[in-house]
């Protein structure tokens, strides 16, 4: 992830970082809880551990991936978490009736529909994001368990499929190599694409990309598309690792998604952020739960730990952005 | 507008159809007209200065040119043809660039970022390529504004100098053939003012045709080679400018009269 910068900052831009919160500032504050949780936990640094968490975060940090490109162009997607759980019962589905083909497509169809839902709303009329999607966090949800009539799937055939949530390639964990692919692809989107430019432009000044001659509802379809589909893919790679289909999975993922990409240092208004802070937001808060587990501390503690981290970290935006 | 062939000071059209002809055109906003059967044209090479008080819907009238608006009715035509500009990408594709009196740059990103929005330059597979972003940028500006340094700073952090030059950066790379600026100058020191004069004159001479759009008739007398006037969303005139005095066109700003109608104590008015 280097020379990741987003075309929204350009101050040496050709340097392979730049000073920055995403770039110096994270990163050493994950180096130094690392350090602390190594001398305090002795199970910390086990490579056992460090796959552990690397595959429990594997799909916070893709829903955070795409979150971000969300946040950047000026909107929010609260259905993650729930159109999530709506892919993993599909998949299920699909699985209990040994047909692994169908259950990819149903749960990657729902998420383009949910996600083509939002976004033709968000680009087609004013309707706020925050209302639309908060709309469809419900709708899903309640899609979920009606499809299911509440009930998880479980007994679900063994097959290769559970490869994509408890495989491993060599030492590293299968949702890690998804996550990894997930974060490549929209790196490349947004620093590499006209589609990139176009989401930094509305997140900036949504009028000025309009007259510019962008065309602006269609690039918001697309972003509620790419968030939709990295639900699906993170409610595929959940139902091969919990192996059933939960229709109350990801509850509260959209929060979570959104904390990692505030804390990455993204610009919760729109216009600015870089993917690689939100990598780093997804390490902080992976490695402060388990570092926090394996010392003993209570979640409800952890909660706690968690929301002070949002609010400094947003916090130290605020006063770089002062200065 | 029958008052156009009795008033000899009132322009006559050009031989050979107009490069840009806004035709009858009705704007309303929720039964307010804001525009009401307006016909402006413009040659190449040409500059027309759009004048009228505020709110006296030349904005709007040109809005629906640059595709920012869509017109009620009224027909727009480019070198006589009949066109549908539906959004600001039509516009761009029959070759009209505008420079927002807002300059409607994206702040977040930098000159060459906004000289290319929503035009950007792609490698063969796609990707974005910046460096010939980046050297076509440095290219136009080296025309417009040699001491333009900023290429790499999102131009939020820019003088309203260097920020106007980005937006007429935009305008000139892609080849304007017609060229709007509202209120080009209002943001502008003296100095940068003289620059953006000097420029229009430049793209004039190069056959671009140019609507000079302002509230204020000593912003546009010097550089206009017609004047239309519109005042409370009606045409008032177009007029040749050698034709009429500035204390005329003010006359058909701010009274509607025309140009042979003013009387000595309607200047007195002006100047009191």
């Amino acid at each position: 992830m280097t020379a990741s910068t987003g075309r929204a900052d350009g101050i040496l831009r050709r340097l392979p970082f730049r000073p920055s919160w995403e770039t110096l500032g994270l990163p050493v504050v994950v180096l130094g809880m690392t350090a602390m949780f190594a001398v305090l936990a002795p199970n910390f640094l086990a490579v056992s551990n460090a796959a552990n968490v690397a595959r429990q975060f594997a799909v916070l940090g893709i829903i955070g991936a795409v979150q971000t490109v969300v946040i950047i162009s000026g909107g929010i997607d609260l259905s993650v978490g729930s159109v999530l759980a709506v892919s993993n019962v599909l998949m299920a589905m699909g699985l209990a009736q040994g047909d692994i083909p169908l259950g990819l497509a149903l749960a990657l169809g729902a998420g383009l529909a949910f996600g083509l839902t939002n976004g033709v709303l968000i680009g087609m009329t004013r309707l706020p994001p925050f209302i639309v999607t908060l709309g469809m966090l419900s709708i899903a949800r309640g899609f979920a368990l009606t499809i299911t009539d509440g009930v998880p799937i479980f007994g679900l055939p063994s097959s290769g499929f559970s490869w994509i949530g408890q495989g491993y390639l060599g030492p590293i964990p299968a949702p890690v190599l998804f996550a990894i692919g997930a974060f490549i692809v929209i790196q490349i989107l947004l620093t590499r694409t006209r589609f990139g430019t176009a989401t930094y432009a509305i997140g900036g000044n949504e009028q000025a990309a309009v007259l510019a001659g962008i065309a602006v509802s269609r690039v918001k379809v697309a972003i509620y598309v790419l968030s939709g589909l990295g639900a699906a893919l993170g409610g595929i790679i959940l139902t091969a690792r919990v192996n059933s289909g939960q229709p109350l999975l990801g509850e509260g993922l959209e929060l979570q998604s959104v904390a990692t990409v505030v804390i990455g240092g993204t610009y919760l208004f729109g216009g600015r952020g870089r993917l690689v802070g939100t990598l780093f937001g997804v390490m902080f808060v992976g490695i402060l739960q388990n570092g926090l587990n394996l010392l003993g501390i209570s979640t409800f503690v952890q909660q706690i730990v968690i929301g002070v981290s949002i609010i400094a970290a947003v916090l130290l935006t605020v006063w770089r952005d002062r200065s | 507008m029958t008052i156009e062939m009795q008033v000899p000071a009132l322009a006559p059209t050009p031989a050979g159809p107009p490069l840009a002809e806004l035709r009858n055109i009705y704007v309303a906003f929720g039964g307010v007209h804001a525009v009401e059967d307006v016909t402006v044209d413009l040659h190449a090479g040409e500059v027309v200065g759009l004048v009228g008080g505020n709110g006296a819907g030349k904005s709007t009238l040109i809005r629906v040119l640059s595709g920012a608006h869509t017109a009620d009715s009224g027909e727009v035509l480019i070198n006589g043809q009949r066109v549908e500009i539906r959004n600001p990408r039509d516009a761009k594709a029959l070759g009209i660039e505008t420079i927002y009196q807002t300059l409607a740059l994206a702040d977040n990103i930098d000159a060459a970022g906004n000289v290319f929005l929503g035009r950007e330059l792609q490698s063969r597979l796609g990707s974005l390529d910046d460096a010939a972003m980046e050297s076509a940028t440095r290219n136009v500006m080296g025309r417009l504004n040699p001491r333009f340094r900023n290429f790499k700073t999102p131009v939020k952090s820019l003088s309203g100098g260097q920020r106007q030059s980005v937006a007429i950066a935009r305008a000139v790379h892609f080849n304007a053939k017609i060229l709007i600026m509202d209120e080009p100058t209002a943001a502008l020191g003296p100095a940068e003012t003289a620059q953006v004069r000097e420029l229009v004159m430049q793209l004039k001479a190069e056959g671009i045709g140019i609507f000079l759009i302002s509230h204020d008739i000593h912003d546009v007398y010097d550089l206009s080679d017609r004047i239309s006037v519109m005042l409370q969303g009606k045409l008032v005139g177009t007029v040749r400018k050698e034709r009429v005095t500035k204390d005329e066109v003010l006359a058909m700003i701010i009274m509607g009269k025309q140009p042979g109608d003013v009387t000595q104590s309607d200047l007195e008015e002006l100047h009191g």
